[in-house]
């Protein structure tokens, strides 16, 4: 253990067929530590990510009808990424969502317990793991627990996931078990419910409250992944870019209009959407939106020796690629703000000359 | 970037102001990771309190000095008042008189609170836990703490100037295991800015405060009552209690109490002090 040039073997990637698992499978392919790629995925992969996962091997497989299929792989190292951040509709919403994330997770870790060639764990967690309640720290360290069960059905399930990581690990000393908790993922070519909230010109926010959002880069997100699979990093770490910003102060940045609702009225929201299965404001985004989310990336930064790009740099980058319909782009600022001043240049001249 | 240097010249105050608001609107200032926002700070919450603290309450700094211009330090006050305009007013002071900001901490029904939370943040206010006061710390803050809490700010005016318990002392901790200095302060004049005689109970748990404070001008003047009124104000900086030596005290609870009782005493006696300073609380 310890050494970061031993084969990482044959590795088994769920997910695959969703952005973040066809790309952390063609960064694995292309990497000569890995002997073999093999991608789990229910469904196949859609007509983007299909180019990625060329020299992938593919097995259409349910995690949540999971038997012995790892260790018929003979893989030596799984990365979980099958886990699901919102419901689709179209899918099957959130009782689908719900099945895959805790039963697929449970079933896929039963899988994993039965392989005794099995070597290497990496799940893909979410900084939900800490909830959200007006008692928390304002920064989560790893060692932080939940003070509330959250309301938000992603987050139950993100506790659900590590519950069950928590048990492998006990029950498999052996493997090196690495559970990332990722940040909400940003960047130029990132597209989750967060990302489209920024692109809308008129956005919702909470009356009363402007939470401290942290982000973190896709790009980086995937080198973190790529790093837990072929290097030895047991423990559990924060995924996130350094420092904060203001949900308000995003908004700004990305030229957009705030629009404050009283929190009651987008929890009743939320829970009529959930209620129908309807897409909607989830209560995942709600309690990020009263209360914000901040990791300290301490340890990722030290175990890893990678320091990913700030918050504000992947929003940067995000908006680079997306300036769209932006009602308050900073061009127009400037620009009003320069006829302002001309305006007066003219009323001073005026007066100087009459 | 040439949006500031464009703009026609003269660097007169309209000019400097279309500027600051065009940065406010793009976005362009930073927060830190607790949510402080040094430039609304420095340019909105602090003048709006500094006419208060200098003329309305006619604030007199003792021991300035004793503040340290750099390195973490943790700053012990008495709390009262009825609405904690004491912990707004020696933040100016601090701000005043050492250039550096006090970061302070919060009861938790502050950041339940909807618009008071978002001031809070904004204003470098974060959660009495020792996870936010030792992150503080170690980054080099001064860190302003009232550990009398709401027992402290929410007494009757006739309990005023006696100091409420000092919790379990888990603001001494958080100093021992960082190594700051423990600066003692005694601020004189916040209780009898709103002199509170009673409480509606039912209102308080309606609106999920601590109380809601009757006083001899609210709620009976309506919003005239909300008008602190202008007691005179001294704010005594006592002498910092090193710690450094003791680090290994912070995991014995004893040690700590008794810390955290010495420390009391120290602001108790000075405020008797104060007090004997100032005969005449509404006096110049």
């Amino acid at each position: 253990m310890g050494s970061g040039h031993q084969s990482a073997g044959v590795v088994v990637v769920t997910g695959v067929s969703r952005y973040l698992g066809a790309h952390v499978a063609e960064r694995l392919r292309a990497d000569p530590r890995v002997a073999h790629v093999i991608g789990l995925d229910a469904a196949p992969p859609p007509a983007d990510l299909a180019p990625l996962l060329d020299g992938v091997e593919l097995v259409h497989v349910d995690l949540t009808r999971l038997t012995t299929v790892i260790d018929h792989l003979a893989a030596q190292t799984v990365v979980h990424l099958g886990v699901i951040t919102a419901p689709d509709p179209s899918a099957g919403g959130r009782a689908a969502m719900k099945e895959q994330n805790v039963i697929g997770t449970m079933r896929l870790l039963a899988a994993c317990q039965q392989a005794p060639r099995l070597r290497k764990l990496v799940v893909r967690s979410s900084t939900a793991a800490y909830g959200a309640s007006f008692r928390d720290p304002a920064v989560f360290t790893e060692d932080a627990e939940p003070l509330e069960v959250p309301r938000g059905g992603f987050a139950r399930d993100i506790l659900d996931i590590e519950g069950y990581v928590r048990g492998f690990r006990r029950r498999r000393t052996d493997v090196t078990t690495t559970v990332l908790r990722l940040a909400p993922l940003i960047g130029s070519a990132a597209d989750t419910t967060l990302t489209r909230y920024f692109t809308q010109p008129v956005v919702p926010t909470v009356l009363g409250r402007d939470p401290r959002l942290q982000f973190i880069h896709v790009d980086d997100a995937l080198d973190i992944l790529h790093r837990a699979v072929v290097e030895d990093h047991p423990g559990t770490y924060n995924v996130a870019g350094a420092g904060a910003l203001t949900l308000s102060q995003a908004i700004r940045r990305a030229g957009r209009i705030a629009v404050p609702v009283p929190e009651q009225a987008l929890s009743a929201v939320a829970a009529t959407a959930r209620r129908f299965g309807r897409q909607g404001p989830a209560f995942d985004q709600l309690d990020l939106f009263v209360h914000g989310r901040v990791v300290d990336t301490g340890r990722l930064v030290t175990e890893f020796g990678v320091t990913p790009r700030t918050t504000a740099e992947a929003f940067a980058d995000f908006l680079r690629a997306n300036r769209g319909r932006a009602p308050l782009a900073r061009g127009r600022v400037l620009a009003a703000e320069r006829a302002l001043l001309t305006v007066r240049e003219r009323i001073r001249s005026a007066r100087g000359t009459g | 970037m040439s949006g500031s240097t464009a703009a026609p010249a003269g660097g007169d105050r309209v000019t400097a102001a279309l500027a600051w608001l065009r940065r406010r609107l793009t976005g362009e200032y930073e927060v830190d990771e607790f949510g402080f926002d040094p430039d609304l700070a420095q340019r909105v919450f602090l003048p709006t309190l500094r006419p208060l603290y200098r003329h309305w309450f006619r604030t007199e700094l003792i021991g300035a000095d004793r503040l340290p211009a750099r390195g973490p330090a943790l700053v012990v006050a008495n709390h009262s008042g009825t609405v904690a305009l004491d912990a707004l007013m020696l933040a100016v002071g601090v701000h005043d008189a050492t250039g550096r900001h006090l970061r302070l901490l919060g009861a938790d029904f502050v950041f339940r609170t909807p618009v008071v939370s978002e001031l809070a943040r904004k204003a470098g206010v974060t959660l009495a836990c020792h996870a936010d006061a030792e992150r503080l710390l170690r980054s080099g803050q001064l860190v302003g703490v009232f550990p009398e809490g709401v027992k402290g700010v929410g007494k009757l005016y006739r309990d005023r100037y006696r100091l409420q318990r000092f919790g379990r002392g888990g603001f001494v901790a958080a100093a021992l295991r960082t190594g700051s200095p423990i600066v003692p302060v005694a601020i004189v004049g916040a209780e009898e800015i709103y002199p509170r005689i009673g409480d509606i109970r039912p209102l308080a748990r309606l609106l999920g405060i601590p109380y809601f404070p009757v006083t001899p001008a609210f709620p009976w003047l309506g919003p005239l009552g909300l008008i602190p009124l202008p007691s005179k104000w001294l704010i005594e900086i006592g002498e910092p209690i090193d710690t450094r030596e003791r680090t290994g005290d912070a995991d014995d609870p004893l040690l700590v109490f008794n810390l955290a009782d010495q420390v009391r005493e120290t602001i108790q006696q000075a405020l008797h002090r104060l007090l004997r300073q100032r005969p005449d609380p509404f006096g110049w």
